[in-house]
């Protein structure tokens, strides 16, 4: 199918809802690992909002990328509890282990701060990192 | 058949649990996975007829089973960390599996809400009233005068929302509620919206939290008919901090930008698409089928000191050697919660910091460990309780950096709307950067040029930059639409007037 016609789709199943502005945005990021100006505009059109209102939404919220980005990501936690518990002297070690191929995107907080450092891949947590484990966990991604 | 029960929680996965409860079931056990104790260093905690062991491995399966591992702690319920709690949010943890109806009916699950159904929505608002809730999110508003006012506002729709949008840094309470025990947090929303006379409700959690997204999806789905006509529906954050802030949070799930709005008018009276909304946290709807249950307001009440009543589920976080959550009564100081619960810090060395109630708490020197759990006493000592997170810190940390790091923060998240959050917090990362490198602000083409008679001539001093962070945590304390540039000062100028010699 082509991918107007998935952007279609995931417009139509959120139509109905009470705001449904965010639940699409959400969806087509995942689909397509980005929010382009073109589905900008569809969405728009759909819910007949302004391209710049939804320009405005898109641009507002740290999840939604303009442009897709083929590497697999790493999400560091680097807030208070993880610096606490030494994140920041792992850093560099990780941006090396990444090199270009992979992403190491910074998060404020995994919710897993008592056995921090901790980072996350797709859906899965990681704790307790220690430089080993991270760089491991950056290989392997 | 030996039944080996392990936790599938985030942090129990994130640990290993998945692995741990792998190998148990290849040895032959049933695993049950079920909610967390809350014994975060002790994760994966494995527990066989009610005596623990922890923190396993799957190399630890046969000394387990065999009864000769060194890693039991004995009987979960009888140590130290849990039998001196106070567990009535969590009287579940450790104990049921989150998804099951069976296991939670068991535990007293919707007694709370067939007792509140039988009652006429101002009695109920009455006793939660009376129970001295307070507003677990940070702000501690009695939750009983908040639904008064959704109760009696005019609306032909009414809402009640549940803040899920915990982003604080050292806070995960509300993360293990809606994975461990997600059927307390439905049943506190179907009694609100009783309370309240609302027919939806809308839980927002943040994308961080794809574990409690599906766990909550699922319960809801199970829930369906106990809590019918009341309709529940999970909605997704999409990474930004300031949409924990009420109206923002309210903004973001009608589908626009997560700016926060001016109050008045209250959500109470127009929040959801311009409806009465009655907006609580995940903790404060959690509390609520315990204070319905018979008799529960009057325990309640009767629990904590002065005018905070009931328990807090206190998180321990950072760099502590115990970390994990604590449910008491308001009221215990530090000095019991790091020392004697905590057990110091992880890393051995001494506690230099305490910073409670997320990046915009205040940062707290051991000499203040006295002060008791209490949202005045912590506003009188310009710190807060928040949402009840406790990040520690050993002598290595560096106060000036997290000076910094808070007002960095308040820069990335800032929502944009007003000046003070958007803009001062760029200016005090610079200014906190020329404080700490001792280097004198140069002038500038602009302030030297001869229009400019009120620009200083000489570059300012250390003693004016500081004078001049000072001022402008002032302008943002006081001039801050919401709390993110409201409560950034509280880091930046408590890390500045405990470890001055740190931004040298």
């Amino acid at each position: 199918m082509s991918d107007t016609g998935r952007l279609d789709d995931i417009i139509a199943a959120h139509a109905g809802r009470d705001g449904p502005l965010l639940p699409i945005l959400i969806d087509v990021q995942h689909a397509f690992g980005c929010v382009d100006a073109g589905s900008e505009a569809r969405i728009a059109h759909a819910l007949n909002l302004s391209r710049a209102e939804v320009h405005g939404v898109v641009s507002f919220y740290h999840d939604f990328t303009a442009q897709s980005d083929p590497r697999p990501v790493v999400e560091l936690c680097r807030a208070e509890a993880c610096q606490s518990r030494g994140v920041e002297a792992l850093v560099e070690a990780a941006e090396a282990a990444a090199g270009s191929r992979v992403k190491i995107k910074t998060v404020y907080c995994l919710g897993l701060c008592s056995a921090g450092p901790a980072a996350r891949v797709g859906d899965n947590v990681h704790a307790r990192l220690d430089q080993a484990a991270l760089v491991d966990l950056v290989q392997s991604a | 058949m030996i039944v080996a029960r392990i936790s599938d929680d985030a942090l129990a996965k994130a640990c290993g649990a998945d692995a741990v409860a792998a190998a148990f079931a290849a040895a032959g056990c049933s695993v049950e996975r079920v909610s967390s104790w809350g014994m975060h260093w002790l994760e994966p905690l494995v527990e066989i007829s009610g005596v623990g062991f922890g923190p396993a491995v799957p190399a630890d399966v046969a000394a387990i089973l065999s009864g000769s591992s060194d890693k039991c702690i004995g009987a979960i319920a009888d140590h130290p960390f849990i039998s001196s709690q106070q567990r009535l949010t969590f009287a579940r943890a450790g104990k049921t599996r989150p998804l099951s109806l069976e296991d939670y009916a068991a535990t007293g699950g919707w007694a709370g809400l067939n007792r509140a159904r039988s009652m006429t929505p101002a009695a109920l608002v009455e006793e939660v009233t009376r129970s001295g809730l307070r507003g677990r999110g940070g702000a501690g508003f009695p939750a009983g005068i908040k639904w008064q006012t959704v109760r009696n506002a005019v609306g032909t729709r009414k809402y009640v929302v549940c803040n899920a949008d915990e982003g604080d840094s050292g806070t995960f309470a509300d993360r293990m509620v809606m994975e461990g025990d997600p059927f307390q947090l439905v049943e506190g929303m179907a009694i609100a919206a009783h309370a309240v006379g609302a027919e939806r409700g809308y839980i927002y959690v943040r994308s961080e939290y794809p574990h409690a997204i599906a766990k909550l999806d699922a319960a809801i789905a199970l829930a369906a008919q106990i809590i019918s006509p009341f309709l529940v529906e999970v909605r997704v954050g999409a990474g930004a901090y300031v949409c924990g802030e009420e109206t923002s949070l309210l903004n973001s799930i009608e589908g626009k930008r997560g700016e926060v709005r001016a109050k008045p008018p209250l959500p109470a009276l127009e929040g959801l698409f311009g409806c009465p909304t009655a907006v609580n946290n995940v903790l404060t709807l959690a509390a609520i089928p315990h204070i319905l249950s018979e008799g529960g307001a009057s325990l309640y009440d009767s629990l904590g000191i002065d005018r905070s009543k009931g328990t807090m589920p206190i998180q321990l976080a950072g760099n502590i050697k115990h970390g994990g959550l604590y449910e008491t009564a308001f009221g215990i100081t530090l000095r019991e919660l790091i020392d004697d619960i905590g057990g110091g810090t992880a890393s051995g060395r001494p506690v230099k910091a305490v910073q409670v109630g997320g990046p915009l708490g205040a940062y707290i020197h051991p000499d203040q460990f006295g002060l008791p759990f209490d949202y005045e006493a912590y506003a009188a000592a310009d710190a807060l309780i928040g949402h009840g997170g406790i990040v520690v810190f050993d002598d290595t940390a560096d106060m000036g950096n997290m000076a910094r790091f808070a007002m960095q923060f308040c820069a990335a998240e800032s929502c944009g709307k007003c000046t003070p959050c958007r803009i001062g917090s760029i200016r005090g990362v610079e200014l906190i950067d020329r404080i700490r490198s001792a280097s004198p602000a140069a002038t500038d083409g602009v302030t030297a040029l001869p229009q400019m008679h009120n620009a200083p001539k000489q570059p300012r001093s250390r003693e004016a930059d500081l004078q001049l962070l000072e001022d402008l945590c002032e302008t943002m304390k006081f001039g801050s639409l919401c709390a993110l540039g409201g409560f950034t000062p509280y880091p930046v100028m408590s890390a500045l007037k405990h470890w001055p010699e740190d931004f040298a």
